[in-house]
């Protein structure tokens, strides 16, 4: 194993009904993903303020991934689509600003999908890692 | 600054395996706010809370970090341990290092390093997380039944046994549901009237139960333990208190054309009717859209034939406005539309009828008086053919049916094709199935004395056509198991088509705030360890409204559901949970864009005299949450463009400092 | 287009303060120099025929004031609007920002407003100020004596792409009335959009490494009229603090963009006000943009009481996946 190799850092935010639930059954049925995703258990995916997902880009993440229930499944009935609409615009103007827009995604995991849950993760660090590192949203004063 | 203690949990091997569960209390303790860090075998075992507890003692402990297994698992547990040791159980966080780490991944020294940033993360939360307090609700001890089937009668029966009031609301003129129509019961055979309309009588003379009949509920506000429900009890233009039910005004109605809903539209009653004999109450009702002298002002028949002074043309709707602590939902199903089934010929011929409608023609109370006749002329059919899975199972033909299983058709059939066989011998009988499912007590055995014992001929394989011709009906089908096509000459077709929650479910459960699936079946709060409860604090699931079921299930939901009521009403105050928003009044604006995202209803405005910095007075619209209605999801923070909404437990703060210590 | 002079809002608002309709005035004064016209209040017709001015400078949207000035003082206060301003205004009655019976709005039509820095990149240095003289503006300077100008030419990218000559909130109204204009305002937009990603970037970077936060465009947001901003809150996490470097800038101008997001009318005072001249309309305008693309069209302010895209949801809202790929979606 190279000693260098790139690893990606990547936030996830993951609601706690559906999407950190899957995170779970990921893990009870032993499906591996990269250990560079870090969960952040969030009440609803609507809880994710933009400020936060820009602050883990300040901070250094490269990749950042909002997962929550399927839309119309939402534990607080709407929250999801609030969050959907949320981040198509705040995606959308990350890629406006020409902030690579392979570094932010926003998947819907319901409580029974472990595999997706696992997948996603996969995909997502692979693309993230062939990026490269997050240059271009980063605050450099926070780096050592 | 927080004295924090961090508790790493081997959880046996399954997070030692791959965790350096040494190197991650070592590495923990070494971070600020940290005065004390272990690690354990099973730290979720009375041992290992034990250790906790001793730790919160001697290092005067004011926040906690585990690392061990989801919070979704324990996180309640070490809660309480935090409680009986003395502090605040929302100063526990914990690092999900089994599902999230030491399960998914296989090299010891990344999920080590995975460990430790999680555990980082917890601390940098727990540093920021304040004392929280649950507040408290009154409850208000009485519940309402949506639904007045087998599954509300059973619900009220058991919550007013256990001394509360319930209400049920049914928006038929009787209570009695669908098992009211149906004949006999499998696996048992007995008569579902017999064993149905007794505890009809047992609602009806129950002091704790109310029954709302012809009604409906309009509106919910509310949360659990103080729900305000509207129930609109619809005019049925008699007076319920008055009428004695004698009848008489529906033997001199002269509009007797009216399709009789109870009977399937299969013979007529008058526009005043009861519904059935053993009626539950049992007071007759205007039909408004066939009454002449409601829709002429010419008759008035039936109010001079009743000698009781009941009939009151001038009635209105009354709305009733009542509190309730707890609400059950038993909205029921009914069979789906055939209409988009025309290979079925449903809609050509009166002999294709379905399952229900046959209920009703081998009823001794139906409109043939249970003689098997069919309907088209009345003539005892030879040759009947049943068709299973009419609309379930539709992987395909999803727009046409339904994909799920609607569980109980296998059953009847069977039951049917058993009867038929046992009262006329000489009826030849055929059912098509794709399989045939009969899990449940004595189930097999009941359809294989329909095989077996009743000589039914059970043939795998899916009808493709039936056509109209002349008295017969020409069935096309094929045998899977013979390999050949089949073409039988039935007198009589019966559909077993499938079910499908109530129209009206769908309204309710918007008023509820309840959740639901595709199909429109309620969404139980879990599908295993909480099957009777809604996702809605206070809402419960009883019968068909959450899924297909048969009577007994039905009934054993029914009562669940009660006990879990039961449960709630016997309580004098709820705890909530403290995770809720807060607003900042200092700095919201009253712009209204948090009420705007509220699903709940739990933010309200209220015009506030502030002091200003120049000394001088000003009143501002600041936003105030209901923290017995907010159910804490957050969407009110991101909304609030000042960052003056915040989430108690969840607050932005902490959150920000779980972003930092990972991408640290 | 009937042009509307000082004389006619004057007899209007002393009028006004004579019957008793209104106690006071918002209006514009004189700065440094004639170009500087800064908003003040008026209290007597005395202050008013000495001081008040309206000239191809009063451009300030007066909404934003409303908020404290209503507060104050009993009465009315009588305020001057041009179209672009009611949009703004309706937006901040819609978020209960103060109470509509203690304004008296008088619109008045609006053919743009000059912006000293284009009036200076024409006629240079040295511009001590300027007057209108019909489809003219006579520029005085220092060193070269008077210029001509179109006025036209003087116009800011706001005012050339106007979005609107219909006021849409006023109790009376001063004028000419026209319609909402089809303007191109979002042409900017989609040529940023066409760049490449490293463009986009290039271009982005090096706008917003002039900033020198200095709050400006906060403070004369109509949008940003928070008790409390978040970056003046040690509690939010993101306050304010000392620049490094290019990056912080970039964060202060997303957040704050997304803030106002479904709020923001375009008024444009953002970039008006930039010490920099960073074109931070363009930011603003392309959330306005996607919502448009992606949620149907909405204008803030329109309509008072309308409920923002982001506070709404309909079950079918395009994906984040969709969005980015800028996909036209529900149009």
């Amino acid at each position: 194993m190279p000693v260098n190799e790139y690893k990606p850092k990547i936030v996830a935010f993951c609601c706690n009904w559906c999407s950190y639930a899957g995170a779970d059954l990921a893990g009870n049925n032993r499906l591996n993903y990269p250990a560079e995703v870090k969960i952040i258990r969030v009440p609803c995916s609507c809880r994710v303020n933009p400020m936060f997902i820009l602050r883990a880009f300040q901070r250094g993440a490269d990749g950042v991934i909002l997962c929550g229930c399927h839309p119309g499944d939402c534990h607080y009935i709407s929250g999801n689509y609030y969050t959907r609409r949320r981040m198509a615009l705040l995606f959308s103007m990350l890629n406006y600003l020409g902030i690579e827009k392979e570094r932010t995604r926003v998947e819907w995991v319901s409580a029974a999908e472990g595999a997706k849950f696992a997948e996603t993760m996969n995909s997502f660090v692979a693309q993230v890692a062939a990026l490269g590192e997050n240059k271009r949203l980063e605050d450099l004063r926070c780096k050592q | 600054m927080q004295r924090i203690g961090v508790f790493v949990c081997w959880c046996g091997s399954n997070i030692a395996a791959t965790v350096d569960v040494q190197a991650v209390s070592d590495a923990l303790g070494k971070e600020p706010g940290v005065v004390f860090s272990t690690n354990y075998q099973y730290m979720c075992s009375q041992a290992g809370q034990d250790i906790i507890k001793e730790a919160v003692k001697e290092h005067n402990l004011t926040g906690i970090v585990v690392c061990s297994c989801s919070p979704r698992m324990h996180e309640a547990t070490f809660r309480k341990t935090a409680a009986s040791a003395g502090i605040n159980p929302y100063m526990v966080e914990i690092a999900n290092i089994r599902e999230q780490c030491s399960w998914v991944h296989k090299d010891k020294a990344t999920g080590t390093e995975k460990a430790i940033i999680l555990g980082k993360a917890a601390i940098a939360k727990v540093q920021l997380n304040a004392p929280l307090t649950p507040g408290e609700s009154p409850v208000t001890k009485r519940a309402l039944v949506i639904g007045g089937g087998i599954a509300g009668i059973q619900t009220a029966l058991d919550i007013a046994d256990a001394g509360f009031e319930v209400d049920i609301v049914e928006k038929k003129p009787t209570i009695g549901g669908k098992m009211a129509q149906i004949d006999k019961t499998f696996p048992t055979l007995d008569c579902a009237a017999c064993i149905l309309t007794p505890k009809m009588v047992d609602v009806a003379q129950n002091d704790k139960i109310r029954i709302f009949s012809y009604s409906e509920v309009e509106a919910v506000s509310g949360f659990v333990g103080s729900f305000e429900a509207k129930i609109r009890r619809k005019a049925r233009y008699v007076k319920e208190d008055i009428c004695t039910g004698c009848g008489a005004c529906t033997e001199k109605c002269p509009m007797k054309k009216v399709p009789n809903e109870f009977n399937l539209g299969m013979d007529n009653r008058t526009a005043i009717y009861i519904p059935f004999a053993q009626a539950v109450p049992k007071v007759a009702t205007i039909d408004p859209n066939y009454c002449l002298m409601l829709k002429n002002g010419k008759c008035g028949l039936c109010s001079r034939v009743c000698t009781a002074g009941a009939i009151d043309y001038k009635q209105q709707d009354e709305i009733i406005e009542e509190k309730y602590g707890a609400i059950v939902a038993a909205t029921g199903y009914n069979p789906i539309s055939l209409d988009k089934f025309d290979e079925f010929a449903y809609n050509q011929s009166p002999d294709v009828i379905t399952s229900l409608e046959f209920e009703r023609l081998t009823n001794a109370a139906g409109p043939t008086a249970g003689i098997m006749l069919r309907p088209s002329d009345h003539e005892h059919p030879h040759t009947i053919v049943f068709v299973q899975c009419v609309g379930s199972r539709c992987d395909k033909c999803a727009e046409k049916g339904k994909e799920y299983c609607s569980k109980i058709c296998c059953m009847y059939t069977a039951k049917h094709a058993m009867l038929t066989r046992d009262k006329y011998p000489d009826t030849e009988v055929y059912v098509f199935y794709i399989d045939v499912r009969t899990p449940g007590k004595s189930f097999d055995e009941f359809y294989r004395r329909a095989v077996e014992e009743y000589g039914v001929h059970y043939i795998k394989g899916m009808v493709g056509k039936i056509v109209p011709e002349g008295k017969k009906l020409k069935v096309q089908a094929s045998d899977l198991f013979a390999n050949k096509q089949l073409h039988i000459d039935a007198d009589l077709v019966v559909l077993a088509a499938a079910i499908e929650p109530d129209k009206s479910a769908r309204s309710i459960a918007t008023m509820l705030t309840a959740s639901m699936d595709t199909n429109d079946f309620f969404t139980e709060a879990h599908p295993k360890l909480r099957p009777v409860e809604s996702p809605t604090a206070g809402v419960f699931l009883s019968g068909c409204c959450q899924g297909p079921k048969d009577i007994p299930e039905t009934v054993a939901q029914a009562s669940a559901a009660a006990s879990k009521v039961i449960g709630l009403l016997s309580k004098d105050k709820l705890t909530g949970n403290p995770c809720v928003a807060h607003s900042d009044e200092m700095m919201c604006n009253g712009c209204s864009s948090c009420a705007n995202v509220c699903a709940y209803g739990a933010i309200t405005y209220v015009d506030k005299e502030f002091r200003m910095p120049d000394r001088t007075t000003a009143v501002r619209r600041v936003a105030q949450v209901n923290e017995a209605v907010c159910q804490g999801c957050g969407a009110c923070t991101v909304a609030c463009p000042s960052g003056a909404m915040d989430l108690k437990g969840f607050a932005n703060k902490q959150i920000m400092a779980e972003v930092d210590a990972i991408c640290r | 287009m009937q042009t509307i002079t000082r004389d006619m809002l004057c007899d209007k608002a002393k009028s006004l303060l004579a019957d008793g309709s209104v106690s006071r005035v918002l209006g514009w004064k004189r700065g440094e120099f004639s170009y500087d016209v800064t908003p003040a209040v008026f209290y007597s017709a005395e202050e008013i025929d000495k001081d008040f001015v309206y000239d191809a400078f009063c451009g300030a949207n007066f909404s934003k004031y409303l908020v404290k000035e209503t507060k104050k003082g009993d009465g009315k206060i009588l305020v001057f609007m041009k179209p672009c301003d009611t949009y703004s205004f309706n937006q901040l009655l819609t978020e209960h920002r103060f109470d509509r019976e203690k304004v008296y709005v008088i619109g008045i039509s609006c053919d743009g407003m000059s912006d000293i820095r284009i009036i200076k990149d024409i006629a240079g240095d040295g511009v001590t100020g300027a007057e209108r003289d019909g489809d003219n503006l006579i520029v005085h300077t220092l060193y070269d004596g008077d210029k001509i100008v179109p006025y036209a030419d003087t116009l800011p990218e706001r005012c050339v792409n106007c979005k609107s000559k219909k006021c849409a909130a006023f109790d009376e109204f001063i004028g000419e009335e026209c319609e909402v204009t089809s303007s191109k305002r979002f042409e900017e937009v989609e040529k940023i959009e066409a760049m490449s990603e490293d463009e986009r970037f290039a271009f982005w970077r090096g706008e917003l490494s002039r900033c020198i936060r200095c709050n400006a465009c906060r403070n004369v947001c109509p949008a940003c009229t928070c008790e409390k901003c978040v970056f003046d809150n040690p509690a939010s996490g993101v306050q304010n603090k000392a620049i490094s470097d290019s990056f912080e800038e970039k964060m202060f101008h997303i957040i704050r963009a997304f803030h106002v997001a479904g709020r923001c009318t375009d008024c444009g005072e953002c970039s008006r006000v930039c010490p920099e001249r960073i074109p931070l309309h363009l930011l603003n305008r392309k959330f306005i943009y996607d919502i448009d693309r992606f949620y149907g069209d909405y204008a803030a302010g329109a309509e008072e009481g309308s409920r923002a895209p982001l506070v709404d949801y309909t079950q079918g809202d395009i994906e984040p996946s969709q969005a980015v790929e800028g996909g036209t979606f529900n149009a």
